[in-house]
């Protein structure tokens, strides 16, 4: 009971910082119609911005308020001059696009921060562990399953009931119908880019402390957030928070019981659900 | 198209003489480079066989390259010593594992075939990474000994670079007529039409699926032969070669050369090698400035270099004759 409580603990706290990253990628192909690869690398970006503010000031918190809205402004200028010329062309194009700037971030990062992996601590209020039935579990995960919902349910009030959540959620679904009832799309569009980027980067900061922060930790979740897009359904908000949970949890549970298949699983539940529900569990018919 | 004018034929047979006379003017480090350029040409002309002609984006086309390496080291492990045999054994293992992926990733187009090409690729990268008893695991799969190449009156070793690269050549080129044979048939032509409007071929009676499904076997095939080769070269098939950032290499090399023509891929991955030999004499940070290419590729030269060359030629020449 305790290793199954457990388990459902290690795969909310991955499935949260998955939601994060992907709620941002599933909103930005929901609105622009462009599948970022770049997305993961400004989630690395995120944790090593904010591993670098804590040498700075010694505080986590910094990193966490102060990274992100720098993250979200280099994307206001990758969307300003790179992705804008290619809104006409080819899908194919953009994706390619967002490619080379993954692999220039990812090498860049090499450059400035070095290949070797870095440690982040929690900070002092959310670091060690707290009794759980007979063993102990770190503090700094239960503070991200809570925060998950908390920021999930931020974004729900958001898209639901402010005037530019509304705009968002209309541009979505219609974006000519958008810009024929007097939607800015094109200040819109750079909007929901940087919206997207500070989220990932948001989701980076958070994910410092609880793995270490290395160059290949964008590569990684990038694979898997494009999973829980697909599965959720591309530009679906509950899609991503039900594909992140899914993800998370196979992922603790697979490592428990099927060590061996448990990197398969993913990709294998990926192909399951485009072959029967080709818009994802919560995408409309096509 | 044009037919078979002085034009056309000239630049092919100069490349072609420069390939079979280079290894006896150039150095072995520069022979090795030239058959891996040529391996990987191979590799990504399959590639775009599906993105440049049928307008797919896979980005699992290292998981059959890969998968083509393995068939080939475990057949040479375990069978008989001879090179045909594992080629064979590649050929047809791949060609198998393409027909049943692809029967289920034609299905899909756009992003949804990129991305489910990417899951299936990765279900074969984590296969060779986690099956530890049949493929060696992370370690990969070597410590095979490379038989003589049995051409019927001579057995050709090929620890001499030499002679090995005269194989890659040969096969590489077989690979390459084929590809040329078939984007220029009336099956390449329908394929190209897919890539325009496929619900328009599906209303001149052609069935999208199946065409898309045969293009999907004989890329996959041959990206496989290129993986034996590659794996035969490094003498070990490892793990990496499938990986989605390999299938991100094929997909670089297509779109530096460009991907509306058919040698573009292999123009991309001798312009990839060659920068990146040049590069990485005074940076490791090679994937930055592959990156920053490619950026500026897709932005300014969407045809990609040989592309690009061919249609400034062709503007002037229209330029010139009026």
């Amino acid at each position: 009971m305790e290793g199954f409580l457990a388990n459902v603990l290690n795969g909310l706290s991955w499935g949260m910082l998955l939601f994060l990253i992907s709620v941002g990628l599933t909103t930005v192909f929901g609105v622009m119609g462009v599948l970022n690869f770049a997305h993961g690398s400004l989630f690395m970006l995120g944790a090593y911005l904010c591993m670098q503010f804590v040498r700075w000031v010694g505080s986590f918190w910094v990193g966490l308020l102060a990274g992100p809205p720098l993250v979200a402004a280099l994307s206001i200028l990758l969307e300003r001059f790179l992705l804008r010329p290619l809104y006409g062309r080819d899908v194919s194009f953009q994706l390619l696009l967002t490619f080379g700037v993954m692999l220039f971030l990812d090498d860049g990062v090499r450059l400035i921060w070095g290949p070797a992996y870095h440690v982040v601590n929690p900070p002092a209020l959310l670091s060690g562990v707290i009794p759980f039935f007979s063993q102990s579990y770190p503090v700094y995960r239960l503070f991200l399953v809570i925060l998950g919902p908390l920021v999930g349910l931020g974004l729900w009030a958001f898209f639901s009931f402010t005037r530019w959540g509304k705009i968002l959620r209309a541009a979505a679904m219609d974006r000519q119908m958008a810009e024929i009832v007097g939607v800015r799309v094109p200040v819109l569009f750079t909007a929901v880019f940087a919206f997207g980027a500070w989220l990932a980067a948001l989701g980076g900061a958070l994910a410092a402390p609880h793995q270490s922060v290395g160059p290949a930790m964008g590569e990684r979740i990038i694979i898997e957030s494009f999973i829980v897009v697909v599965i959720g359904g591309m530009g679906s908000f509950p899609g991503a928070f039900a594909g992140a949970l899914i993800l998370g949890l196979m992922n603790s549970f697979g490592t428990t019981f099927v060590p061996h298949l448990q990197m398969a699983l993913p990709y294998i539940l990926l192909a399951v659900i485009l072959l029967t529900r080709p818009r994802g569990l919560f995408g409309g018919e096509a | 198209m044009g037919g078979l004018t002085l034009r056309r034929i000239l630049p092919a047979t100069l490349l072609l003489a420069f390939l079979v006379a280079a290894p006896f003017f150039l150095s072995t480090y520069w022979v090795i480079i030239l058959t891996e350029i040529l391996t990987m040409s191979l590799f990504a002309m399959s590639f775009n066989l599906l993105f440049g002609y049928t307008g797919l984006l896979s980005f699992g086309q290292a998981g059959f390259f890969g998968a083509g390496g393995y068939f080939a080291v475990l057949t040479l492990l375990h069978g008989p010593p001879s090179l045909w045999v594992a080629l064979a054994a590649a050929v047809v293992g791949t060609a198998l594992l393409a027909l049943v992926i692809g029967w289920l990733c034609v299905r899909l187009d756009e992003i949804y075939f990129a991305i489910l090409t990417l899951g299936f690729g990765m279900m074969l990268f984590t296969t060779a990474h986690n099956w530890r008893s049949v493929t060696g695991g992370s370690d990969g799969l070597g410590g095979f000994t490379v038989p003589p190449l049995n051409l019927i009156a001579w057995q050709v070793s090929l620890f001499n670079p030499k002679y090995f690269y005269f194989l890659v050549l040969a096969v590489t080129l077989l690979g390459t007529l084929l590809l040329l044979r078939m984007v220029k048939s009336p099956f390449g032509l329908l394929l190209r039409a897919t890539r325009e409007n496929s619900n328009r071929v599906a209303f001149v009676g052609a069935n999208v699926r199946r065409l898309r499904l045969f293009a999907f076997v004989i890329a996959g095939t041959l990206a496989g032969v290129a993986g034996v080769l590659f794996a035969i070269f490094n003498r070990i098939a490892s793990p990496e070669m499938l990986h989605w950032s390999f299938s991100g290499k094929a997909v670089l090399m297509t779109v530096l050369g460009g991907s509306g023509v058919l040698l573009g891929p292999a123009v991309g991955a001798a312009i990839f090698y060659v920068l990146e030999h040049y590069i990485t004499t005074f940076t490791t940070s090679w994937m930055i400035f592959l990156g920053a290419i490619l950026v500026v590729l897709v932005l300014a030269f969407p045809k990609g270099v040989l592309g690009s060359v061919m249609e400034f030629f062709a503007q002037k020449r229209r330029g010139a004759a009026p």
